[in-house]
């Protein structure tokens, strides 16, 4: 099973790849950089913070847009291109097949984070680097003690662990928006159907969280708006619990504990999204 | 399996994943809050002075970004020098990103330091009590700022120091300034000099001489690199408005 799967994501990912989704990384890269010239006119603990907001943000807009458009053509695309029917008329069934789908846009992902991610950690550390060596000249005249004081809010300023943790956030989330658009394009019957529900789901899954506050607070609001409260409290996921890069950039430490949580949060939702998706896409007539 | 069979599978299995993550979804919504995250409360005032494009954009969680390009914006409103517009876009920067000290520090800043000059030297303003006027305002505004912050960050000394420096450049209350930098001398990360700066503006506070006394000789009690001349110089004045014997007397008098 495992040997089959690999092979429909290989497939899947060399597909992706020749659609050259890549190229947003050049608009990622730009704009980064780009970013990194414009802001050294501030103070470098703005240019530090806004870097990091900008980059960390670019990171999370292009890995969810990549999520969501690539999942939603994938089904419809081997549909058209009649290649579904050859793969299934071989010994490998529907789960192997929408897995393989799935592991290939997973890796993508994966690569699409970690490039973006080493685009931006090499921009962090020439400005940091460049911030250091110019600090150092310019207080060269001053006490020891007081040019480590001001390196050292520079170093503290340009490298932050955290930041490692926001990444792979913003990977775990990517990946249930694949998983949920997987799920969602396993039963629609045009991909902008797929992609369209996807992003509502997505702008939906960020208010979850204060649909859910509502619906469990002893509120007087009435059956109706208690029940749709209810409603999308237990179907759509809670994207904003993988928002921790909004505080990650501010520089605040993650503890272990909720970041974990988050993690396993989103294994959970990735688990069920293709179990479902697996059950639906069992029964669908092709 | 019939549809109507595999879609009440499907919307039961749904809901039931629902109930099942909801426990841990609160739990984690907990453990936010308790570790001082996710604290921006994305309300109708924001979403009246951001815009309704930027509203959605922070609602999607793209907050950190929105407030990135606001921050752009307020810093283009200042080399414009149109104060009221940057003050604004400070609102929305702060409320955006509660969390992050150099918006809450550099806003104030702005506000307390260039505007409140701007204001003061206001060339279109020709009543000197109106340009005061003005000036004091931004002095509030940016107090207000520091306070907000602190109030966001509980734990942290950068913006409480600040405060001190702004009570004491600004207001020149030092009873306060020595309250914010004791306050602020108080955190984890707080660096050395800012127990010294508490002690300096309460050695200013008329009335409580006795405690920038005690405090002083505490931070010269430390050792040699405490003995900072003006620490010695303070604690001779005071040792000699305090009337202190002289075999009690701490530090040698600066020559």
């Amino acid at each position: 099973m495992i040997r089959r799967t690999a092979a429909i994501a290989a497939v899947t990912w060399t597909e992706l790849v020749r659609l050259k989704v890549f190229y947003f990384l050049v608009i990622f890269a730009l704009l980064v950089i780009g970013n990194s010239f414009f802001l050294a006119r501030f103070s470098f603990e703005e240019e530090f913070q806004m870097l990091k907001d900008i980059a960390l943000g670019a990171m999370s807009i292009f890995s969810s847009l990549l999520a969501i458009l690539a999942t939603a053509t994938l089904l419809p695309k081997d549909r058209e291109d009649r290649t579904i029917y050859t793969i299934l008329a071989k010994p490998v069934s529907r789960t192997e097949y929408l897995l393989g789908k799935l592991s290939g846009v997973f890796l993508l992902l994966a690569l699409a984070v970690l490039l973006m991610g080493a685009v931006f950690a090499v921009v962090l550390l020439l400005r940091t680097q460049a911030l250091l060596h110019g600090t150092a000249v310019e207080m060269a005249a001053l006490p020891p003690a007081e040019i480590e004081a001001a390196l050292g809010k520079i170093r503290a300023a340009g490298h932050d662990p955290n930041l490692f943790a926001g990444g792979i956030v913003i990977l775990v989330k990517a990946w249930l928006l694949a998983a949920l658009t997987m799920f969602i394009s396993t039963f629609a019957t045009s991909t902008i159907f797929t992609t369209i529900t996807a992003f509502a789901a997505y702008f939906i899954g960020h208010l979850q969280a204060t649909a859910r506050e509502y619906w469990l607070a002893a509120t007087e609001s009435g059956f109706f708006t208690k029940g749709l409260l209810a409603l999308v409290s237990l179907v759509f996921p809670d994207l904003q619990a993988f928002n921790l890069v909004d505080d990650i950039v501010t520089g605040a430490a993650i503890p272990a504990a909720i970041f974990w949580k988050t993690l396993a949060l989103g294994a959970g939702y990735i688990a069920v999204y293709t179990a479902l998706a697996a059950a639906v896409f069992h029964h669908k007539e092709l | 399996m019939r549809p109507v069979a595999l879609w009440t599978v499907v919307i039961g299995a749904l809901l039931l994943f629902g109930l099942v993550r909801l426990p841990l979804e609160k739990s984690l919504d907990e453990a936010h809050r308790a570790a001082n995250l996710r604290t921006a409360t994305l309300d109708i005032g924001l979403r009246e002075q951001i815009g309704q494009l930027a509203y959605a954009a922070a609602l999607s969680g793209f907050r950190s970004l929105v407030a990135a390009f606001l921050w752009i914006e307020a810093h283009t409103a200042w080399e414009q020098t149109a104060w009221g517009r940057m003050a604004g876009l400070f609102q929305s920067v702060t409320g955006l990103q509660p969390r992050s000290l150099v918006y809450w520090d550099l806003a104030s800043w702005h506000l307390a330091w260039n505007a409140s000059v701007a204001a003061r030297e206001n060339p279109r303003e020709p009543s000197e009590f109106l340009r005061r006027r003005a000036e004091r305002e931004y002095h509030e505004l940016g107090r207000d700022f520091l306070e907000r912050g602190i109030a966001n960050n509980p734990g942290r000394y950068l913006l409480r120091e600040r405060l001190g420096i702004m009570l004491r450049d600004k207001f020149q209350d030092h009873c306060a300034a020595a309250d914010a930098f004791a306050d602020a001398a108080a955190r984890p990360e707080a660096p050395p000099y800012v127990k010294r700066l508490a002690a300096y503006e309460l050695a200013a506070c008329p009335g409580r001489e006795r405690e920038a006394y005690e405090k002083l000789r505490a931070i010269y009690l430390l050792g040699e690199d405490e003995r900072l001349p003006r620490v010695v110089t303070l604690i001779n004045e005071l040792e000699a408005k305090l009337d202190i014997p002289a075999a009690d007397r701490l530090a040698p008098r600066e020559e």
